[in-house]
């Protein structure tokens, strides 16, 4: 019993890190795009990364040919969306100006490739919401609307630096 | 390609920028170890279930053989025949 537990632990373990080291980047990087953050300076973003893959690693003997990847985010988007009326406005990155459900939006349904349905099951809105939220957020990113908004062009480095003058 | 798809593949390409991001190292080590944290919880919460489920049967089969709720009560309502 004992010796048949080890086993399992050290199975687990093994393929828990595999996982990590495939997945982790690609879910940070997402991850920092929900929170706003740079990349790097990025606590909020750990934060829910981790909180995520420990859910994960918990229930990894149940996983019964689930995606832990599926699941990893799931659980991340969840505790995203859970947290976010908190702190409703990112300060950086892509998505600095849009509110956290069409951030929630953008990235479920363009980085990560998730389905119109699958997305609007995800967030518990309907899939015409999730198709305007998603055009509106579409069109927010590619049309800074006013001030010295950084040019269509090269907009992934103007925000960076709108965002380091605000904080101060 | 439409227009909207055209759009899209703009803001795709946007959200990629940066690719994948370094992953710290300690990352995994933090998941893991919130992640036993969660599991004994678990573990913990499964057992006192159950010993909980052990106490109500044990204490049901006690109460059950002292007070034997299936034995016929005897009649209070008929007096005793005494005389004839």
């Amino acid at each position: 019993m004992r010796e048949r537990q080890a086993v399992q632990q050290a199975r687990r373990a093994r393929e828990f890190e595999a996982f990590v080291a495939g997945a982790a980047g690609r879910l940070l990087h997402a991850a920092t795009l929900l929170t706003g953050e740079r990349p790097g300076a990025d606590p909020r973003a750990r934060a829910l990364l981790t909180g995520a893959l420990a859910t994960t690693y918990a229930s990894w003997d149940r996983l019964r040919g689930e995606d832990p990847y599926d699941r990893t985010r799931t659980a991340l988007v969840v505790r995203f969306a859970r947290s976010a009326w908190r702190r409703p406005r990112a300060h950086e990155g892509p998505l600095a100006r849009l509110s956290p459900q069409e951030r929630l939006v953008l990235v479920l349904r363009l980085y990560e490739g998730v389905a119109e349905e699958q997305a609007a099951a995800l967030l518990g809105l309907p899939v015409e919401r999730v198709r305007a939220l998603s055009a509106r957020a579409v069109a927010a990113v590619l049309r800074p609307p006013r001030g010295p908004a950084p040019s269509p062009a090269q907009p992934p480095a103007a925000p960076t630096a709108l965002g380091k003058a605000a904080p101060s | 390609m439409s227009q909207q798809e055209r759009r899209e593949a703009a803001v795709r390409r946007l959200l990629d920028a940066g690719g994948p991001a370094p992953v710290p190292h300690d990352l995994h080590t933090d998941a893991v170890r919130r992640g036993a944290v969660l599991l004994r919880r678990r573990t913990v919460l499964r057992r006192l279930g159950w010993l909980l489920l052990l106490a109500a049967v044990l204490a049901f089969a006690v109460w059950a053989a002292d007070a034997q709720p299936w034995t016929e009560p005897p009649s209070r309502t008929t007096p005793p025949l005494t005389r004839w």
